[in-house]
This record gives C-alpha cells, sequence and structure tokens, in this order.
C-alpha cells in the first residue's frame, strides 16, 4: 500500500501522477460533468475533481445512472465522463447496448481495474473477466492504461476520438499504473 | 385487478397516460425538453405529438430520469420534463436521491403509477400495493412532491413547477390501458433530432 501511494501525487500539486493526467486531459477536452461510484484508487482524483471548480462532479447511487446522465448532458451540449470501479463496469451490459451503443453516444467511461495483480477477493476477480468480454461483445474501443509515459496520448487520443466518432470509450486502469487495491488488514 | 388503488395513500383519480401526456405537451410552448423511458410512456409521447425537442428511450429501463438530469444541467435555461413508469423507478430509486442532491430548479419529473408492468403483461409491481412513490421520492429529498388528484390538479402542478426554486415530482396514478402509438425505433435519428432541437447541432 505504501509504495502504491508513493506514486501517487496529489492534483493540487506540481505533479505528474496519473490522476492529475486525468484531471488535465478532461479539462482540455471541455469534459465538465463527472459522475462517479467511488473506488479507493480514485479517492485523490475524485478529491481533485470535487476541488476544481471547473468541475460538476458527484457520486450516484449506480453506474447506470451516471451513464444516463452524461448521455442527457451530451446530447443537450456538455461533455461529461463517469468514474467507476471493475465491478460497477459489470453492472452496465444493459445501458452500454440499449442506449450508448446504439444512440452513438460518445460515452467516455474511466474503470479502475479490481481483480488482477494482486487481487484478494475471488469474486472482484471472477468480475473482471467479464469486463474485456463485454467490451468486446459490443465492439467498444477500450484501452488498458499500464504506464504513466504512456497515459495522457491514451486518455487525450482516446478522448478525442469517442467525441469525433460517437462512439463509446472505456479506459481501464490497471494496477500497474495506480498501484492497485492491496490486502493490508 | 389494480392493487395500486388499495393504497391508503391513494385518494387520487385514476387517469390516463395518454390523456395526461397531451395535456403536457399541449402546455409547451418554450421548446421544454421531454424525456419519455421506456415503453409505454414514451409511446404516448410519440402519440401526443413528435416535437423536435422530445427523447425517445429505446432500452436502459429507468434512465429516463438520469437523462433528464443530465440534460437540465447541461442548459439550466430550458425547461426539462421527464416522464417514467413506476416499475422503470423502482428500478432505479436511488436518482431520486442524487436528483435532489443537485437540485437543478428546471427539472420537473412525472410518475405515470398504474402499479403494474402493463408492457409486460400487467403484472403488479413489487410495490405496488404498500409503497408510495410520492412518499419515497419526498423522503428522498424531492420536497416539491405530490399526487395529482384529478387532471386539472395534474395541470396546476406543472404550471405551479415552472415557478419552483427546485426540482419538482409529480404522481399520477394512471389505468393499465397500452400506450397508443409506437415510437419509430431508430436510436440515431431520436438522438440527431433530439440534439437539433436542443440547439446543439445544425442539420447536415
Amino acid at each position: 500500500m505504501a509504495a502504491a501511494e508513493a506514486q501517487t501525487v496529489s492534483p493540487s500539486s506540481q505533479g505528474t501522477g496519473w490522476q492529475e493526467v486525468v484531471l488535465q486531459t478532461l479539462k482540455r477536452n471541455d469534459i465538465r460533468l463527472v459522475p462517479y461510484v467511488p473506488d479507493r484508487i480514485l479517492t485523490t482524483l475524485i478529491k481533485g475533481l470535487h476541488a476544481d471548480p471547473f468541475f460538476t462532479t458527484f457520486p450516484t447511487a449506480r453506474e447506470e445512472e451516471a451513464v444516463g446522465i452524461v448521455s442527457g448532458a451530451w446530447m443537450a451540449g456538455m461533455r461529461g465522463a463517469v468514474l467507476m470501479q471493475t465491478s460497477g463496469f459489470a453492472t452496465l451490459a444493459n445501458v452500454l447496448a440499449s442506449l450508448a451503443v446504439p444512440y452513438q453516444i460518445p460515452l467516455i467511461m474511466f474503470v479502475s481495474e479490481r481483480g488482477t495483480l494482486g487481487e484478494f477477493n475471488y469474486g472482484q476477480a471472477l468480475v473482471c473477466r467479464t469486463m474485456r468480454p463485454v467490451l468486446d461483445s459490443l465492439a467498444m474501443e477500450h484501452h488498458t492504461c499500464t504506464r504513466l509515459d504512456e497515459f495522457e496520448f491514451i486518455a487525450d487520443r482516446s478522448i478525442k476520438q469517442a467525441i469525433t466518432t460517437q462512439a463509446p470509450v472505456a479506459l481501464i486502469l490497471s494496477p500497474l499504473l495506480t498501484g492497485g487495491k492491496v490486502f493490508d488488514k | 385487478m389494480n392493487t395500486a388503488a388499495n393504497s391508503p395513500a391513494r385518494n387520487t383519480k385514476v387517469m390516463n397516460r395518454f390523456d395526461l401526456t397531451s395535456r403536457l405537451v399541449a402546455k409547451l410552448k418554450h421548446e421544454e425538453a421531454v424525456i419519455g423511458g421506456i415503453g409505454n410512456t414514451n409511446f404516448d409521447l410519440w402519440a401526443a405529438g413528435h416535437r423536435p425537442q422530445n427523447f425517445y428511450m429505446l432500452g436502459s429501463m429507468g434512465l429516463g430520469f438520469p437523462i433528464a438530469l443530465g440534460v437540465a444541467l447541461a442548459q439550466p435555461q430550458r425547461r426539462v420534463f421527464a416522464l417514467e413508469g413506476d416499475g422503470s423507478l423502482l428500478m432505479q430509486m436511488g436518482c431520486l436521491a442524487t436528483i435532489a442532491t443537485l437540485a437543478p430548479k428546471n427539472l420537473t419529473l412525472i410518475v405515470m403509477d398504474n402499479g403494474i408492468y402493463q408492457i409486460t403483461g400487467a403484472q403488479p409491481t413489487p410495490a405496488a400495493a404498500v409503497a408510495d412513490i410520492v412518499a419515497i421520492a419526498a423522503a428522498s429529498g424531492l420536497a416539491n412532491s405530490a399526487w395529482a388528484a384529478d387532471e386539472e390538479d395534474f395541470e396546476r402542478l406543472v404550471d405551479q413547477s415552472l415557478a419552483a426554486s427546485g426540482p419538482t415530482l409529480i404522481g399520477v396514478r394512471i389505468d393499465d390501458k397500452p400506450g397508443v402509438g409506437a415510437t419509430r425505433r431508430d436510436p440515431v435519428q431520436i438522438r440527431e433530432r433530439f440534439m437539433l432541437g436542443l440547439g446543439v447541432r445544425e442539420a447536415l
């Protein structure tokens, strides 16, 4: 855990942490609306979003609720992105297949990846295995982000591609990028 | 048959979805956005006369209110109405608290409550005989929540919502009739026309 936290940088600092990359990339692409269902890994990012008046950011009760909100907002001219963890993504097959994909909505998702590279909860490990097959079954664009030096390129280009092609994208935040969540109790 | 009518909180007239939707649409003079939830709510919205500011949801049951919230946040100057069935709302009850927290004053939520899943064969919802959706909405933080006693009261509540300082939820008890029309199921056209209607896009 200490190692994971050591490589994170608070968004308010000069940092080059992955959280700061997300925040700045969202800003650069005028993505202001960021509903989320939280995850331990996303804590610093969520704090940074709340601290910045550029963003309208808030928790929702379910991930699909957040998808509905950003879909409505995009159709009305405001760009958004949704933050969630792997198990939250697993609740989304219906809304992806019946709203985001067929209506051609550029749904941008950041999914912090649980269930691999040191997972301690077998249920998380299993649910993680459903994520990429669901994305692939809908031919949705997705990238697994593992390296900080590539992350801004992947995030920025993927957001731009989602918007210009009006197609959803999932950016999966690997423990290789974030440090992940490890068993500490 | 309709066990919803047995709920003690429902001292209200049983109305008709298409009639109420038509009354709402007749009031719209300022390019208000209207989001129709899955099934009968958007069928009757369609049948009441297509408008460029209408959005018809063809799947994603329960997301009518969240989609409307997104529209309301993006365009705070535009009035947004959302039409949902009671069964749909039961699937996404948490959104009431989200809406209460964000409190957009340009959002009016209408729940068409017949206590049944009409479109799948009129089976009662799990809430039909016991739960009061307006009380749930109020307890979720939506202070402006009320049952419409009859059609006239519905129209009064709609008018009242326009001047409210926060979001409004209007519950209406409706009969077990199916929707009158059938929305043309072309998601891309629906979305593009809606965006044109909201002034986000220009026609090709």
